[in-house]
């Protein structure tokens, strides 16, 4: 038995291997609820993270041919990034609790050694109230960290602030 | 295909680096203040993407484009992509990266004044097979100069994207090479606490795996975070 290996940054050039589609969660054909997050990363200076790979992962809706529930995005020099993908529902929690509609969010940038991990919640949404991984949070204003606000019909967005004032909650998984 | 939900065992104290590294400076301003919040792995922890071969085309061979030879040292490495109990990873995807033989990245922010390879771009995928054994053809990277601190150079390196069978297996790296002197300089490399986590960054040199008058062979194998015996509650 040994350790997993030791994770190191993904650095500034990794859009060698980036496919823009992947920012696409719905172009293999998935039907659903069709939205699309936005975001923004800054860091502990407010300046925009300009070359950071935001990734997704949903584990509702599932996974599925026409569905990949994973996607990523390059940050623009704005530190913008943007998805489409299918709007999830509730998901089994530990024990009897219902997860809230969660999306999974890593963010793997040069000077992070380690990916970053956390999750955007929707706005509004009433499972919020009981959701078992927002309930860990204490804080009012650090809860809010992950509430994607509902700025269009069919669009929410979320401003991840890697350092500093209004810090974002990260996760340890 | 089934679904695997039982959560991950917790990661190794000095296993992995500090997000706070002040020798390299990058981190200074990127890396979270506030303790990370533990949380439960539930099924979107414990499930994660699939990427197929038929759907991502593998690229296996990176020191050939249009039917040239990149300039370099022609490489092969072999490897596994186990889990921590030693468990193969069968099918799952590695993603590539890396700079031509010079030390410069065919990517539009690299502005070291080194040569681009007409012949060569340095990105790859492959997937391991039913045993978790993964190979690709490549040329070894050169060092190159970054602006960490005065006269900073990275050792040559691979760069690598594993996906594994969930969420919390993604795997970040980056491979090194036996006896570089640039590695006892290295902020990023070094910032792996436990000396033997460290060390495993780095491929070995195999001669079984070389191929006569043609490649020098490397061994690196990937290590992804093993499961619990017990499924989730819920699942
Ligand atoms: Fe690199």
């Amino acid at each position: 038995m040994s350790t997993a290996t030791a994770n190191q940054t993904i650095g500034p050039y990794w859009h060698l291997i980036e496919d823009p589609i992947w920012a696409d969660l719905t172009r293999f054909g998935a039907q659903g609820e069709r939205i699309v997050l936005t975001g923004t990363v800054t860091d502990g200076a407010a300046a925009p993270v300009s070359d950071a790979a935001i990734e997704i992962w949903q584990s509702s809706p599932e996974v599925s041919d026409s569905f990949p529930a994973f996607g990523r995005c390059r940050t623009d020099p704005a530190g913008s990034f943007r998805f489409v993908t299918l709007k999830p529902g509730p998901v089994p929690g530990p024990g009897n609790a219902q997860q809230a509609p969660h999306v999974a969010i890593t963010i793997l940038a040069r000077g992070l050694l380690n990916g970053l991990t956390t999750r955007l919640y929707f706005q509004d949404e009433l499972l919020n109230e009981t959701d078992p991984v927002l309930s860990l949070i204490e804080n009012e204003a650090r809860r809010s960290t992950l509430i994607a606000r509902k700025v269009a019909l069919d669009t929410w967005h979320l401003d991840i602030r890697l350092q500093g004032d209004a810090e974002t909650v990260f996760m340890e998984i | 295909m089934t679904i695997e939900t039982a959560p991950f065992r917790p990661v190794t104290d000095g296993s992995q680096p500090a997000n706070n590294t002040p020798s390299y400076g990058s981190t200074l301003l990127r890396h979270p203040k506030q303790a990370a919040l533990r949380i439960p792995h539930t099924i979107t922890e414990a499930t994660g993407p699939a990427f197929t071969a038929a759907r991502f085309a593998a690229i296996p061979d990176l020191s050939v484009m249009n039917g040239r030879q990149a300039q370099g040292e022609r490489i092969i490495v072999r490897g596994r992509v186990v889990d921590e109990s030693g468990r193969a990873i069968p099918h799952t995807m590695i993603e590539i990266w890396q700079a031509n033989a010079a030390g410069r990245y065919d990517h539009p922010g690299d502005q070291h004044d080194a040569p681009l390879d007409p012949n060569f771009h340095g990105n790859g995928r492959v997937f391991t097979d039913a045993e978790g054994w993964y190979q690709f053809i490549s040329i070894k990277p050169g060092a190159y100069p970054w602006r960490d601190h005065y006269n900073a150079w990275r050792p040559n390196h691979i760069h690598y994207s594993l996906f594994g069978d969930g969420f919390a297996q993604r795997l970040i790296t980056q491979m090194y090479f036996p006896g570089d002197p640039l590695l006892a300089l290295d902020p990023i490399y070094l910032s792996v606490p436990d000396t033997a986590a460290r060390e495993r960054l780095i491929a070995t040199f195999d001669l079984d795996i070389t191929s006569p008058e043609w490649a020098l062979g490397y061994r690196f194998d990937f290590v992804l975070r093993g499961r619990n015996a017990t499924p989730l509650e819920s699942a």
